[in-house]
């Protein structure tokens, strides 16, 4: 594992780049922990000051530095990211295992709920259940509701290799020696299909903190956690672009693409290790 | 031929199905969460002065009345999909008496209009530059698009829409960053109506094609990529076939089937996309109208328009459906 990781670092530039890159957010985003200031607090150093040497970042309308606010920014949302994705991966791998095993009506069944989750426009959706919960909504629940909702194409991914899987003979074999499903499913398919299940996570992630912020800045998530969102929302009821307070919405919105390209480049560079075809067509 | 009606009384269940589980999803967040909407909006009515408890307990009975939500869980269902079956989502609170479905059919064009235009543009033009990368491989302007694409497919329509509002709001101040029209023009058919409406539809169309473009173009280019190595295209080649013909004929043409597959599969996402955007330009479509909704607390209408959304949504997938077997004569034949 040790050695693939290495070998990749050095001849995939895309897995290189991904890995620096998300390596420069997660270092900034664990810089929270020795942060000076606790992130709710407002008014501990003067108000809109540009970026400085004493202030890197400059400082917000609310007297926060936002340096250290958008460490715990970028924090909560890797944390969002990263609890949405464990939680649908769960989902998708056991319907998607399930369903390419299985075959026949439990399929079609699993793919027709599949495919109405795969079409469903979420956004509607996680305003209606905002609009519901209001004061109650915290961050914890809007990523249950996203990953009850965004497993499903993952699944169909996963479940076209297992139904290539299905066929080997290895399976066969263990059928006859009397496996129960689920021992095939976890012992002979999941280490099959887990490539998969890491590059799809990278994109789950990206599609979780892309749709948390969109929700954040138009204020319907839990204001009160400093993420992305949050911060530029802030920053819009402050009507920063217009008082010429530029860097309280350029940072973060500049740290937050560099995690959506770190990750998707990560998605890419993995897919591409599965799939050595299209490294040889790309040399072609 | 037989395969055709099997196919098409398939997609039309699967149609079906989107439907009832979209609807059954609106229904459970609204009944089964903790919180009253009557309540709230009494919370919301009551705040300023002193009301008599007798006026409460009317106000109270007929907004149960108007949101459906009398009598036992099984009723209010009946009742849920008695009133989404013919359109009748009550008078919107914020704009009374206005029945919700006026001000959905108001903003709907407005969206529809938005959303085709931009997703047509979106897909020929990412599929249209994916094929040619994939088919000259070696091209340095077509890799560099390449690179273009991968770096903005990762970023969300949000983001991307706020970044051109900032870029042509305040730093380039060149286009219209607001509204659909001009405010108190002159609706109509003429040629002044027309441009205006062209002039603001910009920004929001093209953050819509930035943000999407990059998906097509990386699927397609990776599609042709794999079709061009196929035998076929080999033989096509040395039979002489011109090198344009066997691109748009033999090699699109077949690449372009799962990419119909896959914007059909990705509407609902396309859709969320779109009504972000809106709600940062401004747009007088279904998603500023949906965040307004929300910000006055008007419960009917943003139930309202997530049901629309669903059917909507789920109508044009069914639309994409349809049209499939005219590119893909495989399915006739099965």
């Amino acid at each position: 594992m040790g050695k693939v990781l290495r070998d990749l670092f050095r001849f995939n530039r895309e897995f290189a780049a991904g890995v620096i890159l998300l390596g420069f957010v997660v270092l900034i985003a664990s810089l929270s922990f020795v942060s000076p200031y606790p992130p709710n607090d407002s008014f501990v150093v003067p108000p809109d000051l540009p970026p400085s040497w004493a202030h890197w970042l400059g400082t917000t309308s609310r007297g926060q530095d936002l340096f250290w606010l958008l460490t715990f920014a970028i924090r909560n949302t890797l944390l969002f990211g990263f609890t949405v994705a464990a939680i649908s991966r769960v989902l998708s791998l056991v319907i998607g295992l399930v369903a390419g095993y299985a075959g026949g009506i439990v399929d079609r069944v699993l793919m027709s709920i599949n495919d109405t989750f795969i079409v469903l426009p979420l956004f509607p959706i996680l305003v209606l259940f905002y609009f519901v919960m209001r004061d109650k909504m915290s961050w914890i629940l809007l990523a249950l509701v996203m990953a009850c909702l965004g497993w499903a194409y993952d699944a169909r991914l996963i479940r076209s290799v297992a139904m290539g899987l299905r066929t080997r003979e290895f399976t066969e074999t263990s059928i006859f020696s009397g496996m129960k499903m689920r021992q095939i499913l976890v012992q002979d398919h999941l280490p099959y299909v887990l490539p998969i299940v890491f590059s799809t996570t990278m994109n789950n992630i990206n599609w979780s903190i892309g749709l948390e912020v969109t929700l954040s800045v138009l204020g319907f998530t839990d204001i009160n956690t400093p993420t992305i969102g949050v911060l530029v929302y802030w920053a819009n009821q402050h009507t920063a672009m217009v008082a010429g307070i530029w860097w309280w919405i350029a940072f973060p919105i500049g740290l937050v693409i560099v995690t959506f390209i770190g990750l998707f480049l990560l998605a890419v560079s993995m897919n591409e290790f599965i799939d050595p075809r299209s490294r040889l067509s790309r040399i072609g | 031929m037989r395969g055709y009606p099997a196919y098409l009384i398939g997609r039309l269940g699967q149609f079906l199905l989107v439907v009832f589980i979209g609807i059954n999803i609106a229904f459970v967040v609204t009944h089964a969460t903790p919180i009253d909407p009557v309540e709230q909006t009494i919370a919301a009515a009551t705040q300023f002065g002193a009301t008599s408890p007798e006026a409460i307990a009317m106000m109270r009975q007929s907004l149960k009345e108007l949101y459906g939500l009398e009598g036992s869980l099984w009723e209010q269902y009946a009742t849920f999909w008695r009133r989404v079956s013919v359109g009748d989502f009550g008078p919107s609170l914020s704009a009374f008496p206005a029945p919700v479905s006026t001000l959905i059919l108001r903003a709907l064009p407005w969206t529809v209009g938005l959303l085709t235009v931009s997703t047509l543009l979106t897909w020929v033009i990412g599929n249209l530059l994916g094929g040619l990368a994939g088919y000259y491989l070696r091209s340095r302007t077509l890799r560099f698009a390449g690179i273009l694409a991968m770096a903005l497919h990762p970023i969300p329509y949000y983001i991307i829409a706020f970044v051109l509002l900032i870029v042509f709001g305040y730093l380039w101040p060149v286009l219209p960053i607001t509204g659909g029209h001009t405010m108190n023009m002159q609706r109509g058919f003429n040629l002044a109506f027309i441009g205006n409406l062209a002039i603001h539809s910009i920004l929001p169309i093209t953050s819509l094609v930035l943000a999407g473009l990059g998906g097509w173009f990386m699927g397609m280019r990776a599609l042709v990529s794999n079709v061009v190595t196929e035998d076929y295209v080999v033989y096509a080649e040395l039979g002489g076939v011109r090198p344009q013909r066997i691109l748009g004929s033999y090699v699109m043409r077949n690449a372009l089937v799962p990419q119909v597959t896959g914007l059909a599969m990705s509407l609902g996402a396309i859709f969320t996309g779109a009504i972000i955007t809106e709600q940062v330009f401004g747009y007088p479509g279904i998603g500023t109208l949906l965040v307004s909704a929300v910000h006055v607390g008007d419960y009917s209408l943003v139930l309202g328009i997530a049901t629309v959304s669903i059917v909507a949504v789920s109508f044009a997938v069914l639309l994409i459906d349809l049209l499939y077997p005219l590119l893909d004569p495989r399915v006739k034949a099965r």
